[in-house]
């Protein structure tokens, strides 16, 4: 074996492994955050911390109880806006679409896909606090929404696509009309697809912060009804992680592990009942 | 599409009204008119978006014209705005993220497509995709708590006992600055630079692979040598990609970079991007002309966002393609 | 499907239904300097009044002026009086009234050092000015005599957000220092020669408790409730005073008797052997207009019990009371809010 042979199979091994390195070191950071945040977190979750409203500053034992209120509010807001908006224009551009025009909704979606959330959060300002003269859950909620109307789409028409023609072509000669065809043979079979899209959008909203900034706003109390500023819990970690109060740190380690907790869920099930679904077209 | 009943409307040629209202009831048409209004309203809410940011920085590109992208005083007091030393924060950042994600993804990527076996691989990307699901405030939260300290007290004096004769490495150590910030941009990226090499080096035909092997190159020359280059311009895509996700991260940059609007020649120095100015002063600009200038900065980071999504669009799409019709 | 689907419909339901009748919510935003008192009060007034809300946000005295001139708050709070021009700015006259007094101290992290520092007005426009770069200056070292202060580099902490207590800290300097009013000048947001922004006062703290060898200026009960060491700063009848209710209260004794009539009053650089000289005001910022009743009512009410039974739980927090005089004329002025 010549010394070039040599020099290149050792090259070879140490490359390949610095490859694997490089996927274990990846992999690792994962573990790692959740591994920190449910030592840090999983020590303060506790009654108080889910039942329990802010208490005045400086005082111990209060709780997101609001917190956690206010970001469902949100999330079922921006679902009422996007899933709607998403899902039909899914179906437009998978089923009713002409080239030119479905050529122009596809790309305005990509670029609204690349919006930086705070420019979002800037676009929501503009066009519902200012004229409501009000900082609402009704801001934060359309901001949300907006931003889950990309993804709503990409994932609704890929998963309309996937449905094989042959099912079309069966429900069309059987006369169905067009619209019949897809509502009742081409979405229920892309609806397991459609839905897991559209958790995976919800668990992606659900921790965007920026946006809410100044739409939302924050609240110290519950937040009755749409038009009222409201706490979530991504704004609440940040105000806790940047102030001095150990108890506040402590109440933003609990939250960001129930925040990071049902990210993971709605992505892990996402995942699971795509699996599922291609096992079962298998058989 | 003719289906039989349509076609039996069209032998048969009734009142116009009649004739409508047969349509409607059938369905069709409203169905795609629904559609297409929900469709529209797409391109309806993305130009108002484009609009309110144009319409609402008219004072400052009026004031300021082109030298607001190259002055660099940030001062609400005497009203003078300029945007480099974010636009400078927002591309160092950028850049520190990108040296480190880019060998760190290719590497695992390189192992994922062709190195593990196929159960393996695809729970490893799994587990990366979870990664880039994670909020950026959490990211945030162990930047301040977790990352900030070691890189004021291991990290960054270890850089600058190394390498301290490179400007890059020079002055007082916060823990927070551009270096900081850059490696946790780096850690949220780096899942969108491997799963789309993946892909992308998935799809390359293995004909090219056996090729190279063939000819008796290592498993390491076949993949660096042969397969990379051929998904080049996808990996590129990748890139391009993972840059737009990092100039437009907001929250996880804001709370370790320090936030102050200054150039800085050092790493360690404290600075600013574009995303965390906006994040931090926009609901407390006083002036109009303070505002504007923060909606400015807002339309100058969209269109770079936009130009580079486009570009990484562009570059995937071509070397997918590409390998698809070769296969 | 059609479950999840009647569920969402209830939440969603519930969730408008959620306002009750007879709650007054009110949304108010501005300073952190006072947050710490403000939250307190608004509870306290909360459990007096159970259907009376008041929402506070601790975003910055920048983002309090811009929300109530924006109409996006009921009332806004800064530490740092508005300028004519943005007084003009509001649709309707705006309102100054003061709820407490307050301090700024130079708080500071230096690993080894624990003694009670001493901060002429020069040093502190020097480490601000980036002119000062090092703990063992002798702008330093000379008004503290005894303590060894160690050759590493001051990281300086300012506001990274609008803010009244940096209106008051450059308020201060601009006084001292010629060179800072030339350089810089007063504002809630300056072009700061150096440093990290953090956002709040709760951000400053935070910061200057995580880094060391930094310095920072926060109101002083931040401080206090963090336990970081803060210095003494000369006054203008040159005595190292360290920040307290009496220092504060005598900086405000002159400013007491002559109060203008829009309550806007600089107290910083004060006259008096014991006076603390970085204390000021805070005030809160009432539109004279509200056009809802009920609301114009309980802000009317909440003030008249700010003044009164709310300064009982000033002290507490370390603010100091209202002035007699300045409360007096304060009542009357309640009478404007129409």
């Amino acid at each position: 074996m010549s010394v070039r042979t040599i020099w290149r199979k050792s090259v070879n091994l140490v490359m390949l492994s610095l490859t694997g390195a490089c996927a274990a070191i990846t992999v690792a950071f994962l573990f790692f955050i959740l591994g920190y945040l449910i030592y840090h977190g999983g020590k303060d979750l506790s009654w108080n911390f889910f039942t329990k409203l802010p208490t005045p500053v400086g005082e111990a034992g209060g709780g997101m109880a609001n917190a956690i209120v206010g970001s469902a509010k949100l999330l079922l807001l921006a679902s009422l806006i996007g899933v709607p908006i998403g899902f039909f224009g899914g179906v437009y551009l998978a089923e009713f679409g002409g080239r030119t025009f479905s050529f122009l909704v596809r790309y305005t979606t990509d670029l609204l896909n690349g919006v930086p959330s705070i420019v979002i959060g800037i676009f929501a300002y503009t066009v519902i606090v200012l004229p409501m003269h009000q900082f609402s859950t009704l801001a934060g909620g359309f901001a949300l929404g907006v931003m889950m109307i990309p993804i709503a789409v990409r994932s609704t028409e890929e998963f309309l696509h996937a449905v094989p023609t042959s099912l079309r072509e069966a429900a069309m000669a059987l006369g169905a009309s067009k619209w019949k065809t897809v509502a009742t043979v081409v979405v229920p079979a892309a609806i397991r697809g459609i839905i897991t899209g559209i958790m995976l959008d919800l668990a992606r909203v659900a921790g965007e912060t920026a946006p809410l900034l100044f739409t939302a706003f924050s609240n110290r109390f519950w937040s009755p009804g749409w038009r009222q500023p409201t706490a979530s819990l991504p704004v609440m970690i940040y105000n806790y992680a940047i102030s001095p109060y150990q108890d506040w740190h402590r109440q933003a380690w609990a939250a960001g592990l129930v925040l990071l907790g049902l990210v993971l869920v709605a992505n892990i099930g996402a995942r699971l009942i795509l699996s599922r679904k291609t096992m079962l077209q298998r058989t | 599409m003719a289906t039989p009943a349509s076609v039996v409307e069209r032998a048969a040629p009734p009142s116009a009204p009649r004739a409508l209202l047969r349509r409607l009831r059938h369905g069709d048409e409203i169905a795609h008119l629904l559609t297409l209004i929900f469709a529209s309203s797409i391109i309806l809410i993305t130009s108002v978006i484009v609009y309110e940011l144009w319409i609402n920085s008219h004072l400052t590109r009026l004031k300021f014209g082109w030298h607001f992208f190259f002055t660099s005083t940030w001062d609400p007091v005497f009203e003078q705005f300029g945007a480099l030393p974010f636009i400078y924060g927002t591309l160092v950042t950028s850049a520190v993220a990108l040296f480190i994600a880019v060998p760190l993804g290719i590497g695992a990527a390189i192992f994922l497509a062709e190195l593990a076996p196929p159960k393996l691989s695809d729970s490893i990307a799994f587990v990366i995709d979870l990664l880039a699901a994670v909020p950026s405030v959490i990211y945030g939260l162990l930047g301040i708590f977790v990352l900030v300290p070691v890189m004021r007290t291991t990290i960054e004096p270890a850089l600058k006992k190394t390498l301290g004769f490179l400007p890059l490495f020079q002055g007082p150590m916060y823990g927070v600055g551009f270096l900081t910030a850059g490696v946790v941009l780096a850690v949220m990226i780096v899942p969108f630079i491997i799963s789309v090499s993946r892909e992308v080096l998935l799809a390359v035909p293995g004909d090219q692979r056996e090729a190279a092997l063939a000819l008796g190159a290592t498993r390491w020359e076949a993949t660096w040598k042969v397969v990379v280059p051929f998904a080049k311009t996808g990996i590129m895509g990748s890139i391009f990609l993972a840059l737009a996700r990092a100039l437009g991260e907001t929250m996880a940059v804001t709370m370790v970079i320090g936030n102050d609007p200054k150039i800085s020649a050092s790493l360690f120095a404290p600075g600013y991007t574009i995303a965390s100015v906006i994040a931090n002063e926009f609901s407390e600009a006083t002036a109009d002309v303070y505002l504007h200038a923060l909606v400015e900065l807002g339309l100058v980071l969209f269109l770079l966002t936009f130009i580079l999504n486009g570009l990484a669009r562009l570059l995937i799409l071509a070397t997918t393609q590409r390998g698809s019709v070769h296969a | 499907m059609k479950k999840t689907l009647l569920v969402a419909l209830l939440l969603l339901f519930v969730g408008s239904l959620h306002a009750q009748s007879g709650q007054v919510l009110l949304n108010a935003a501005g300073a952190t300097f006072p947050y710490p008192i403000y939250s307190k009060w608004f509870d306290e007034y909360h459990k007096l009044h159970p259907n009376i809300q008041i929402n506070y946000a601790s975003v910055g005295s920048g983002a309090g002026i811009r929300q109530v001139l924006a109409g996006t708050v009921d009332f806004g709070a800064s530490d740092g009086p508005m300028s004519d021009e943005q007084l003009a700015q509001a649709k309707m006259k705006i309102l100054h009234f003061p709820t407490v007094l307050g301090a700024a101290v130079p708080s500071y992290n230096i690993p080894g050092v624990n003694a009670e520092l001493n901060f002429t007005p020069q040093a502190l426009a020097g480490i601000y000015l980036g002119t000062i770069t090092k703990w063992n200056d002798p702008a330093i070292t000379s008004a503290n005599p005894g303590v060894n202060l160690p050759g590493n580099d001051i990281l300086v902490v300012h506001r990274s957000d609008g803010s009244g207590t940096t209106y008051i800290w450059t308020d201060y300097l601009s006084k001292v220092s010629d060179a800072w009013k030339n350089k810089v000048g007063r504002n809630t947001s300056v072009n700061w020669p150096t440093g990290l922004g953090g956002k709040g006062n709760e951000g400053v703290t935070g910061l200057i408790q995580q880094t060391p060898n930094s310095i920072g200026y926060v109101e002083l009960i931040y401080a206090l409730q963090n336990h970081l060491p803060y210095g003494k700063v000369k006054n203008a009848a040159g005595t190292f005073v360290k920040a307290d209710l009496a220092g504060v209260s005598a900086a405000a004794a002159g400013a007491a008797k002559d109060m203008p009539a829009d309550f806007r009053v600089s107290i910083t650089n004060a006259p008096g052997k014991t006076a603390y000289p970085i204390s000021s005001f805070t005030w809160l910022l009432i539109p004279t207009q509200i056009q809802d009743a009920t609301k114009r009512e309980v802000i009317k009410g909440f003030l008249h019990w700010m003044m009164t039974d709310g300064q009982n739980f000033a002290e507490g927090l370390s603010y100091a009371r209202l002035p007699r005089p300045v409360v007096e004329k304060e009542t009357k002025a309640i009478s404007l809010i129409q």
